[in-house]
């Protein structure tokens, strides 16, 4: 079977977020910046569905050069390829998915996995948006996987709930924490991705559809009291929350 | 501006999050001199469409088909269709499971961009401005969608929709086309909802975190949580551990969420875990160490210890709401 993972190159969860200069972006200088989290269970669904099945499996991204640590860092967890689709501008959720699609219908993949969002822009789109651009069927936020004879049988979260579906494939999934547990990449693994091959690619240019036209920080909450320092303080608690905030 | 809302139902019930959408709607093209229409999809749903008049529909449009039940290529095709047909230039989805699902579908599908979770609408200059959280929160931005037609989602429980009006509005027949292929290869679909409150969705939210030592001493935050009506969450760590399943992780990668109250039961509040909560109308946070970082945005605090204060705090709850 021939698996993609589709993964991102974000600022990790400690990153203390700053708005840059231009006032639309984040000011990158000492961020730390990661494989996208939900695209760790992306990848090691790939591995897995290789060990089973045998096959290939492609880690793709689109970006700068900076995108290639989380190439490195997918093909020392164990993918055969990885391939950056190059482009440094700010794109939007459609035309990261409309290159990503023209990549896809090249390689005619069997699967094709994202995480279910990237915790840097927080769309949650693309995947859904590459599925309707490929014309295959695609479950979103997938906590478990079976596959067999060429169909899937995904259960996804919803609120308050499971909803188990079976599609066929070729298919696009999104993956959500629980899925799997990701592997650490091997001493090995680090050191076979240093020489591991990077494909190179140009991505299709298209132009955006969101302007963003600001970035700001939210109005940051103030404390509020400290009321007390043991459950007599309670009757106070209540009462404030009843009387003066009016939520119960 | 002449704005669809996609009312998202379940087993002939909507969901508070599509009143929700048809008031953020109805509330818009009033502003535009516009018109808000509502969009129902399902098995047999004509008959419930007509209440979404007391949230501001002019119309509304049924799609009845039984095959209609999980999101996918199919929904998302009545959807487009519609848009198409009412030459909507507005799509609104409430950013759900559902509606996170189907809004990238449709937005392709009317070569339209989208601008996902937005937490308030504004209409500047003839634009629609939207402003979405991005990091989980720890930014904002505003955004414009600049394609012709434009797909929103918005988020549940920040757009508030008041009482209905009690008016019924037209309902008519959304005439949309489906073939088999449209249902995607979709051939079998359970669902098994647990009927559990979600984070996402309540109104109210008590988590907890690493100060409670250990799962089983999540009992007193269910008792607590069910008190209130609540729904329970938790922090990072102990998803982690494997104290509390994931689907109740609140923070940058678990769920971002607004509820009225949210109550922090020994969470140190790092700054993932304040980024998904601190858009919360209150805060509460019970934690034995003053200098958590969690009071830094609470509005009110306990430095206390847990084990005896949210006992006692739910006792006081009982005795409020004569439980």
């Amino acid at each position: 079977m021939k698996l993609v993972a589709c993964v991102n190159h974000v600022p990790d969860t400690e990153t203390k977020v700053k708005v840059g200069s231009d006032n639309k972006s984040i000011d990158r200088t000492g961020v730390n910046f990661v494989i996208n989290p939900y695209d760790e269970f992306a990848v090691e669904e790939c591995l897995r569905w290789k060990e089973k099945f045998g096959g290939e499996v492609i880690a793709v991204t689109l970006g700068g050069d900076t995108h290639k640590e989380t190439l490195r860092k997918s093909l020392a967890m164990g993918v055969d390829k990885a391939v950056l689709l190059k482009d440094d501008s700010p794109r939007d959720s459609y035309s990261v998915a409309r290159a990503l699609a023209d990549y896809l219908k090249e390689i005619a993949p069997d699967a094709v996995f994202f995480g279910k969002q990237s915790i840097d822009s927080d769309d949650g789109a693309v995947g859904g948006m590459v599925a309707e651009m490929l014309g295959f069927p695609s479950v979103s936020v997938v906590v478990k996987l079976e596959v067999r004879d060429g169909t899937a049988v995904a259960e996804r979260e919803i609120e308050g709930g499971h909803e188990k579906v079976e599609i066929k494939l070729p298919a696009v999934f999104t993956a959500q924490k629980g899925l799997n547990e990701p592997r650490y990449p091997s001493l090995k693994g680090i050191m076979a991705a240093k020489s591991k091959p990077i494909e190179e690619k140009p991505a299709t240019p298209v132009s955006n559809k969101l302007d963003v036209r600001v970035m700001k920080k939210p109005a940051g909450k103030s404390a509020g009291k400290i009321i007390g320092a043991d459950a007599t303080a309670v009757p106070e608690l209540v009462k404030l929350l009843h009387e003066e905030a009016k939520v119960i | 501006m002449k704005i669809l809302a996609f009312a998202e139902q379940r087993d002939g019930q909507f969901k508070k999050a599509a009143f929700e959408v048809m008031k953020a709607a109805a509330t818009l093209a009033a502003e535009t001199q516009g018109q808000a229409l509502g969009l129902v999809a399902g098995d047999r749903v004509k008959s419930m469409s007509s209440s979404l008049g007391g949230y501001g529909a002019v119309k509304v449009l049924a799609a009845e088909d039984s095959r209609l039940k999980f999101p996918s290529n199919a929904y998302a095709e009545v959807i487009a269709q519609v848009a198409k047909k009412e030459k909507a230039d507005v799509v609104f989805f409430s950013a759900t499971s559902m509606g996170k699902d189907l809004a990238p579908r449709v937005a392709v599908k009317l070569n339209a961009g989208l601008a996902a979770d937005c937490t308030a609408l504004r209409v500047e200059g003839g634009d629609l401005v939207a402003t979405r959280p991005v990091f989980a929160g720890k930014a904002l931005t505003e955004v414009t969608v600049t394609s012709a037609v434009k797909v929103f989602t918005l988020r549940p429980n920040v757009f508030l929709t008041g009482e209905s009006s009690g008016a019924a509005a037209p309902v008519e027949d959304a005439g949309v086309s489906l073939s088999d292929d449209h249902f995607g290869g979709s051939v079998r679909e359970v669902t098994q909802a647990s009927g559990k409150l979600d984070v996402a969705e309540a109104d109210i939210i008590v988590s907890g975190g690493r100060g409670l030592k250990g799962p089983e001493n999540f009992a007193m935050i269910e008792e607590l949580a069910s008190v209130l009506g609540a729904a329970v969450g938790a922090s990072r760590a102990v998803v982690d551990a494997g104290w509390r399943p994931h689907d109740e992780q609140v923070g940058q990668t678990g769920k971002t969420v607004s509820p009225s109250l949210y109550i922090a039961v020994g969470i140190s509040g790092a700054i993932q875990h304040l980024a998904g909560m601190s858009s919360s109308k209150y805060i509460v946070a019970i934690n034995k160490d003053k200098d958590a970082p969690i009071f830094q945005v609470a509005d009110y605090g306990i430095a206390g210890d847990a084990f005896e204060v949210v006992p006692a705090l739910t006792k006081e709850v009982k005795k409020l709401l004569g439980k």
